[in-house]
């Protein structure tokens, strides 16, 4: 659908350099990457916003490089969603069609299409500036989507959210991705936004391209100190959530029961920050609802904290102090139990 | 802000009575012309043929010199809001250099290009436009030395509207005179607006840039000096009460009608 070959753009202090990157149709991509890691100058330029220095763009099998941006067919939502200020909800989101002089019926048919599909109804007549930051991300992707675009490209679109906000978000872009199947290229900072949405992931930093594949190679197998930055300090686990016993919510995976706290069901993700785990070598009686045994098979030195590297299986990363690690004389080989709380997990 | 807890504060005291020095000195001179005018005589005045002609053609000019330049000056200060390039500064500083010279030398230069034995004079007598003694001649000077109100006024309008206003509208189909015209233009227009208005009127306030190219047909601020010069205050007075009281209703008009566009 779209490919990218040998990109190069020019920054200013730095540069996007040999970007190769090819994205299915109807692929919900994720570009992930550090903040001010050109991210969204990546995003640009393939919407024909931003001049490239070197590199070929092709979108179905034309090279699409130096075509101007109005015949792309590359919508764009920019992070704090750019709304156009002088104009209504309603004018926001007909603007691309008013451009070609569409016929007030078609008009009327995509504004009542796009406001029912994002909830928006009730805001057509509203100014940008008396929305809501989720409110003000649905008109922005409304407007993007009421051109019918062939590629939409989403620039940090849950970072300007409130974390309420940005759960539901992230699930409605995730329901509308399946249900209209459109092209997506997401540029994000989260690890873990990128795991929930991406059918596949490329890590971006210092410029280049550094891995691409899908969420659980990614986190499995890093191939990079850089990638595995962003990924080994966390525990990132795919399964589904069931009910037990009639009350308790449980997240299953392949080798492990853990019990969480949320109203989600079926399949999802569950994280547990590796500073949340307690670790003993007899069981803890604790209010924490998980405790399991494993091995420690690896150790990671970073100074004053460690990263030990248990398995069960699967394998938790769980971080101790220096000062704990010496004085419970760990070491790799030895039985440990790791104890969290339901609460420390979150499940997305 | 708690305006007592303000007020109380010597600072802000010293402030407010050097502050009020200031503007007694603008405001008592324009009202002492106008109070001290007898009704009858100015009365008269207005409906002195010679003054009103000089008053019409006055606001007339400024007016088409203010059309002139809004269609030469709103893509530079465009281009100025928008693109980056060398010697940008340069560019800039000059726009701004017929606001610091003194209007008798920028009317002595524009007699060196305007005027008939040279090569713009020339080419324009051509298609049967001449500057000396002309209405040419004097929006040719009010251009001069006004437009660069205008320019930097739309100029900062412009650099206030979001690039990504734009890029998204060319996203979304529009070429980029859409982009300019449905964004971009509408967004700057209160700038472009005032820095109208003060190009309109820094055109009437002119007169030595004028009088050099065209000390006829009179602009008020000629008629004024002629009236002073050949009979006296007496005479040159009401004239410029006049003058002054149309600047400051038409002026207070745009004030308020920008200040409505404002709150709707």
């Amino acid at each position: 659908m779209i490919q990218i070959k040998n990109l190069c753009v020019d920054l200013g202090d730095f540069l996007l350099r040999d970007i190769n990157l090819n994205v299915e149709a109807g692929e919900y991509f994720v570009i992930l990457g550090p903040t001010a890691a050109g991210k969204t100058v990546l995003l640009e330029s393939l919407a024909g916003l931003y001049p490239l220095k070197s590199g070929e763009i092709w979108l179905r099998g034309n090279e699409v490089t130096r075509l101007s941006p109005e015949r792309r067919g590359i919508s764009i939502v920019y992070q704090d969603h750019v709304l156009f200020p002088h104009l209504s909800v309603a004018g926001n989101i007909t603007f691309g069609l008013k451009l070609h002089r569409h016929p007030d019926q078609e008009l009327t048919e995509v504004l009542n299409w796009l406001s029912h599909l994002l909830g928006i109804a009730h805001l057509l007549d509203r100014r940008p500036d008396t929305l809501s930051g989720g409110e003000r991300q649905k008109v922005a992707l409304a407007r993007a989507l009421s051109v019918k675009p062939e590629v939409l490209l989403l620039d940090e679109p849950l970072s300007a959210l409130d974390p309420e906000t940005r759960e539901g978000v992230q699930r409605e872009l995730r329901q509308l991705h399946n249900q209209l199947k459109i092209t997506t290229i997401h540029v994000t900072h989260d690890f873990e936004e990128a795991v929930a949405l991406g059918d596949r992931i490329a890590v971006l930093g210092d410029g280049c391209i550094h891995q691409t594949g899908t969420p659980d190679e990614i986190f499995r197998r890093p191939n990079s100190e850089f990638v595995a930055r962003f990924a080994m300090t966390k525990n990132i686990f795919t399964g589904e959530v069931v009910v037990k016993d009639g009350r308790n919510a449980v997240f299953h995976t392949e080798d492990v029961e853990l019990v969480v706290v949320t109203d989600l069901r079926g399949k999802w993700h569950a994280s547990i920050r590796p500073e949340d785990i307690l670790i003993s070598y007899e069981p803890l009686h604790s209010s924490a609802r998980n405790s399991f045994c494993g091995t420690i098979t690896n150790i990671s030195n970073k100074g004053a904290i460690l990263y030990l590297t248990v398995t069960l299986p699967p394998d938790f990363i769980c971080l101790v102090t220096r000062h704990s690690f010496e004085e419970m004389g760990l070491s790799e080989g030895k039985k440990v139990y790791i104890t969290f709380k339901a609460s420390a997990i979150h499940v997305f | 802000m708690d305006k007592k807890w303000f007020i109380t504060n010597s600072m802000t005291f010293t402030f407010i009575l050097l502050g009020l020095v200031i503007f007694l000195f603008i405001i008592v001179p324009l009202l002492k012309i106008i109070v001290t005018s007898d009704p009858q005589i100015l009365l008269e005045t207005a409906l002195d043929g010679e003054v009103m002609r000089s008053i019409g053609l006055t606001l007339y000019a400024a007016l088409i010199t203010t059309v002139i330049g809004f269609f030469l000056g709103v893509p530079l200060a465009y281009l100025l809001a928008r693109i980056d390039f060398r010697g940008k500064n340069l560019v800039e500083g000059l726009v701004d250099v017929p606001i610091v010279v003194p209007h008798i030398a920028a009317g002595i230069a524009l007699l060196f290009v305007f005027g008939r034995s040279f090569a713009a004079g020339k080419a324009f007598h051509f298609i049967g436009i001449d500057f000396l003694d002309s209405m040419a001649g004097i929006v040719v000077a009010m251009l001069f030395v006004s437009v660069p109100f205008l320019i930097n006024s739309a100029k900062e309008g412009f650099k206030k509207v979001d690039v990504r206003l734009e890029k998204v509208a060319r996203s979304l189909g529009a070429s980029p005179w859409q982009a300019f015209f449905k964004v971009s233009f509408p967004l700057a227009w209160r700038s472009i607006v005032s820095g109208s208005m003060m190009m309109w009127a820094r055109g009437i306030s002119e007169f030595a840039a004028v009088i050099i190219l065209a000390y006829h047909p009179m602009i008020a601020s000629t008629l004024i000096y002629e009236r002073f010069e050949s009979y006296g205050l007496a005479y040159a007075q009401p004239v410029a009460a006049l003058l002054i009281l149309i600047c400051l209703i038409s002026f207070i008009l745009f004030r308020l009608m920008l200040y409505r566009g404002q709150r709707t």
